[in-house]
């Protein structure tokens, strides 16, 4: 079982206390009115489906109830980093070379 | 003294005898024996029948890895244990065993016939074998291989014991308690830090247990194991035998299966029997040292045909020679050791037969002074003896030249192909192998975990070098716990060392193609099979692996994984690295049902949700259901009744008069904030700005994708406060969905939500006279249309205690829900029920609000729909803001798709011969048509017992919102019954019953 740290708690606690919450960084738009059907439809369905590092959500279900963002292998399970949501996107690159060391 | 039992050898109690029955005839063994060991000092080697060929079959080996010696143990009823490993389970007084695979007895097997039938059980063979002819699959195959799979029998009867599960936080773990773990152990302790040291055996010592001779630290290597145990304890560190590491999991978790009582002859009160420890350690040390691996030659699985480190250790850590006059075959040194412990505790060995044409001279000098005669550059090439091996045939080996064979007597083969270093919870770290050469096998390479291998693990041989790699490679996880190691250097006199080469099939002057070579003796996969399995076309491990079923029993390979890789290599003409190996998974060893599952049983499977007044409608013997984790009454039966029989009065009580009904599970959230009003208007397609605060408003949530997800009656407790509804099920998912909108896309909006589902009793009181029975208990409130019109809501008392109170009906009457704490509902529903005795007043449970809500068209969402129904689909456009800027779905209910023609639509359904439809038949236009028919919908509600005097359905059927009067077919296995679209509203289409 992988440990979570969460960020607004400050715990790395268990993964059962934690809930997946698909791919992070996709925005609801602002005036989904004005979207086309091609824009909504990939709003809505279309993902990246990482085989690497992934940017996801995650909610700490049965603790603080708060969505945050995580960058985690999908190989290997490990977590580079958890941030809170609104916060943006970190640089993978920077991500993985502080991992490396 | 049984026959083979060596006076003076061994660790087990002479003085404590013990009687346990083996296929009911009752054997004596010692206190500390196993199954396996006091067997083979009553020299009885055959312990049972192999899986496939039904080949009789005793212990290779002594320890967790044995594959063959597969036994039931039996306590008392319910107490059985199919395939246990008679080298593991402890005897103890009236301990019953049997063998498993036979028919009648072990000795005459009917099934054995499959031995005789071996060509055509080869590799695949389940692929070939029952192709054809079709015909016979449902009669001859599928009995056949029902009767012939899965092994040993089942336990029949319901398990009696308890299983615990714990959890455990330390700094280190060190799974094997060898020397190199011990050692490990030792550097640890004392340091201030909480280790934890386990064990799959009864006692600890591994290696150590089985060479009495050597001397460490100047003692002999019992005394030192003795003393460093009880210095370990001394010093804190947590000691656990009989502790199996059964899978290494992310981020340093071990789970540990700890057995309590199967060595145990009484039952000790309120013990459970296995205990599931997951540790989270800091830092793990694995030390599981090597198992040993067999030669592949033809008759190599005959009883008494042993590894030769396990006869070491029958006779070393049991006192029981395995035979009187054994013949060792080895490629490696250390089976000479088991040759001269033998000679030495009295046996004959009859010749030590190596593969190699150079062996070490000190061992050679050791045999020749024993007598003990020595054919190097010696290959085996069969065996003998139906029961029991009682010959070996043996050939000089010149090159590749096999010469002729000579048949030598004996009545044990004692075998050794070397070592295998125990990988199997590195690899479950996901950890990398690489290949060496020299030792021409895998060692461990790196782990992303917080864990160090040490010992016979990597590769090393021999006391001493496992106890200073142990307590050198221990330095570095205590290094990262902030503690400085010592690396104490030991020095172990006696020792045994040496070292080997790799065979594959031993060379023989037999045909290949008829050895009965066995790689894996559990699943009875030979080295033909894996050669068949490349040559038809397997190329890749994983592939041989699943052909042949080779290392897929429940031994994980532990023997055969490295002999079929070699093999398999060699057939594909590469080398092993190339070849891979296969995956090792947990659990290590197999592991008990209850281990896994343990407090979460019976009761205690799932948590049972039960609302206050649960209990009331069990005494008046409610029939329940579950609802989502909830516990619901679903009818109330009067002595005697059926449940339709029961549910048509429940339904005609309420339309007559009233009815009572427990809603308290229905989801409750708690919306408040200063922008209360504008988040449920964001969430629900219903317009709820507007909504006066004492209002009561039906919701539809839907997803993004304009599906409908949820509904329920939202209420405006005042200007800042929503009371949400949800259905019972959907609580949970509504709030979340709910949170992530607020959380992560509206951060803006000022609203908490707050689960209150548990906090509220809900009692719901239907039928035209629901305002007559409840007028007298509220104040605050009149109960007229004028006061208090349908859809209200208002904050006032019930019979004494503050409630809100709804006007709300899901079953087309006037109804009222009432929602008071929840500690009061069954005082206020008893109170009900009471003055409810002048109207006769009727309980009513799901099975009737499911009936009384069809009959006038309430959806209940997840049965009438299925997450691919829009609301107007389900003909419920009314209920969707058509002024409102944005809410959830509201761009999802534009797509293509969803705007286009011809889509499910939910409809009513007649039958014309009055019969009632199955929930989830299908629909098709024309009957007639040929099949499989072209099908247009499907029946999603269907009741019998309503008000309406005939039975009801909804379904939903293609453009069925323009095919009202039409005639629609359902075709069941015995006739097609007919039915006509109708609109859903069955009962009172004018609403005209709400009104009080």
């Amino acid at each position: 079982m992988i440990q979570i740290h969460c960020p607004y708690c400050g715990e790395t606690l268990p993964e059962l206390e934690f809930a997946y919450a698909g791919e992070a960084h996709i925005d609801r738009p602002e005036s989904p009115s004005a979207q086309t059907d091609e824009e909504w439809a990939e709003f809505l369905f279309m993902r990246q489906n990482v085989k690497g590092p992934h940017f996801e959500r995650w909610r700490h279900l049965h603790g603080c109830g708060r969505f945050f963002n995580a960058v985690r292998n999908t190989i290997t399970d490990r977590f580079y980093i958890t941030y809170k949501a609104g916060e943006p996107r970190p640089d993978l690159a920077t991500l993985l070379e502080e991992d490396n060391k | 003294m049984s026959t083979y039992r060596v006076r003076g050898k061994g660790r087990v109690d002479a003085s404590k005898p013990i009687v346990f029955t083996f296929d009911g005839k009752p054997y004596t063994g010692l206190k500390g024996d196993t199954v396996a060991s006091a067997l083979l000092s009553h020299g009885v080697h055959l312990m049972g029948r192999s899986f496939k060929y039904h080949r009789p079959r005793g212990a290779i080996a002594a320890g967790s890895e044995e594959p063959n010696a597969l036994i039931g143990t039996r306590r008392s009823a319910g107490r059985f244990e199919p395939n246990t490993r008679a080298t593991v389970q402890e005897i103890w007084e009236g301990l019953e065993t049997n063998s498993q695979n036979k028919f009648p007895s072990l000795k005459w097997d009917v099934g054995a016939v499959n031995d005789a039938a071996y060509m055509m059980f080869s590799a695949g063979f389940y692929y070939k074998t029952f192709m054809w002819p079709r015909s016979f699959w449902d009669k001859v195959y599928e009995p056949f291989i029902r009767a012939a799979a899965g092994l040993g029998v089942s336990p029949t009867e319901h398990d009696p014991d308890t299983y615990a599960s714990r959890n455990l936080y330390c700094d280190l773990l060190i799974v094997g308690a060898g020397p190199a773990g011990i050692a490990a152990a030792r550097e640890a302790a004392g340091k201030g830090l909480s280790v934890v040291l386990v064990d799959e055996n009864a006692e600890m010592g591994g290696s150590i247990l089985s060479e009495p001779q050597a001397k460490i630290e100047g003692k002999t290597s019992w005394d030192w194991l003795s003393d460093e145990l009880a210095d370990l304890k001394a010093a804190g560190v947590k000691l656990m035998t009989r502790t199996t590491a059964i899978g290494y999991y992310h981020e340093n978790l071990i789970a540990l299966v700890e057995k309590l009582t199967d060595h145990l002859p009484t039952l000790p009160a309120d013990t459970p029997r296995e205990r599931m420890w997951r540790v989270r350690a800091k830092q793990v040390v694995l030390a599981q040292g090597a198992l040993e691996k067999p030669l592949v030659f033809h008759g190599n699985d005959r009883p008494g045909v042993m590894l030769a480190g396990s006869a070491q250790t029958y006779l070393h850590r049991y006192g029981v020679k395995v035979g009187n006059s054994p013949v060792v075959v080895t490629s490696h040194d250390s089976a000479w050791y088991a040759a001269f412990d033998l000679q030495d505790a009295g046996a004959y060995v009859q010749a030590i037969v190596d593969t190699r044409a150079q062996v070490r001279q000190d061992l050679q000098a050791e045999a020749r002074s024993r007598g003990i005669p020595v054919k190097l550059s010696h290959t085996v090439t069969a065996t003998g003896g139906r029961l029991r091996v009682n010959n070996v045939r043996v050939n000089p080996l010149s090159g590749t030249n096999v010469g002729a064979g000579q048949w030598i007597k004996c009545d044990a083969l004692l075998m050794s192909g070397g070592w295998t270093p125990s990988l199997h919870l590195f690899s479950h770290t996901k950890g990398s192998l690489a290949w060496d050469d020299d030792l021409t096998t895998f060692l461990p390479k790196d782990t992303p975990e917080d864990c160090v291998i040490t010992g016979a693990s990597r590769g090393l041989w021999g006391t001493e070098a496992a106890l200073r790699d142990g307590a050198t490679r221990v330095g570095e996880a205590l290094a990262k716990l902030g503690v400085e190691a010592t690396a104490t250097e030991y020095t172990v006199a006696d020792d045994r060392t040496g070292s080997g080469v790799m065979m594959r099939e031993l060379p023989t002057d037999r045909s290949p193609g008829k050895a009965k070579a066995f790689v894996d003796y559990q699943n009875d996969v030979t080295a033909k099979d894996l050669r068949l399995a490349v040559r038809e076309g397997m190329r890749s491990i994983e592939h041989v692996k699943r052909y042949t079923t080779n290392g897929m029993a429940t031994d994980q390979g532990k023997m055969s994984n490295i002999n079929g890789l070699n093999i398999a290599a060699d057939a594909l003409g590469k080398k092993q690295p190339q070849v891979g190996l296969t995956t090792f998974r947990p659990p290590y060893t197999p592991t008990t049902f209850g281990a896994f599952a343990g407090y979460h049983r019976g009761e205690h499977f799932e948590v049972v949700r039960k609302t206050q007044i649960d209990a009331w409608a069990e005494t008046q013997g409610a029939v329940f259901e579950p609802v989502g984790q909830w516990r619901r009454a679903r009818y109330f039966p009067k002595a005697g009744e059926t449940m339709d029989q029961a549910v048509t009065r429940e339904c005609a009580a309420t339309r007559a008069s009233v009815g009572i009904f427990d809603a308290s599970t229905l989801g409750k959230i708690e919306v408040v904030g200063p922008d209360a009003a504008e988040f449920v208007n964001r969430m629900y397609t219903n317009p709820f700005l507007k909504l006066a605060p004492g209002k009561c408003r039906y919701g539809l949530l839907l997803g993004d994708d304009g599906f409908i997800r949820d509904d329920g009656v939202i209420a405006r407790v005042d200007e800042n406060r929503f009371h949400v509804t949800t259905t019972t099920g959907g609580a949970a998912r509504v709030l979340n969905m709910m949170e992530d909108y607020l959380q992560t896309e509206w951060p803006d909006l000022n609203v908490w939500l707050t689960s209150t589902t548990e906090q509220w009793s809900t009692v719901a009181l239907n039928g035209p006279n629901a305002a007559k029975l409840l007028a007298p208990f509220v104040e605050g409130i009149e109960l007229t249309e004028e006061a208090f019109p349908h859809m209200s809501c208002v904050n006032c008392t019930v019979a004494g205690y503050p409630a809100r109170l709804w006007r709300v009906s899901f079953t087309g009457e006037v109804g009222f829900e009432i929602n008071v704490a929840a500690p009061y509902g069954r005082d206020l529903w008893e109170k009900l029920w009471e003055a409810g005795q002048q109207y006769d007043i009727t309980p009513y449970g799901t099975e009737t609000m499911h009936v009384l809500r069809a009959e006038k068209g309430y959806i209940i969402v997840g049965q009438d729909t299925d997450g691919t129904v829009t609301p107007a689909d389900a003909g419920m456009d009314w209920a969707v803001g058509k002024k409102k800027d944005d809410f959830v779905g509201m761009r999802g209910l534009k797509r293509p798709d969803l705007v286009a023609e011809n889509r499910k639509q939910l409809v009513g359904l007649l039958t014309e011969d009055n019969s009632w439809l199955e929930e989830g038949a299908q629909i098709v236009f024309d009957p007639k048509q040929p099949v499989p028919m072209t099908m247009r919908g499907h029946v999603t509600s269907s009741y019998n017992q309503g008000t309406t005097g005939r039975p009801i359905a909804l379904a939903v059927i293609e453009g069925g919102h323009s095919k009202m009067g039409e005639t629609v077919y359902i075709p069941m296995p015995d006739r097609t019954i007919a039915a006509k679209i109708t609109g859903t509203v069955f009962y009172d289409p004018e609403n005209s019953r709400l009104k009080i």
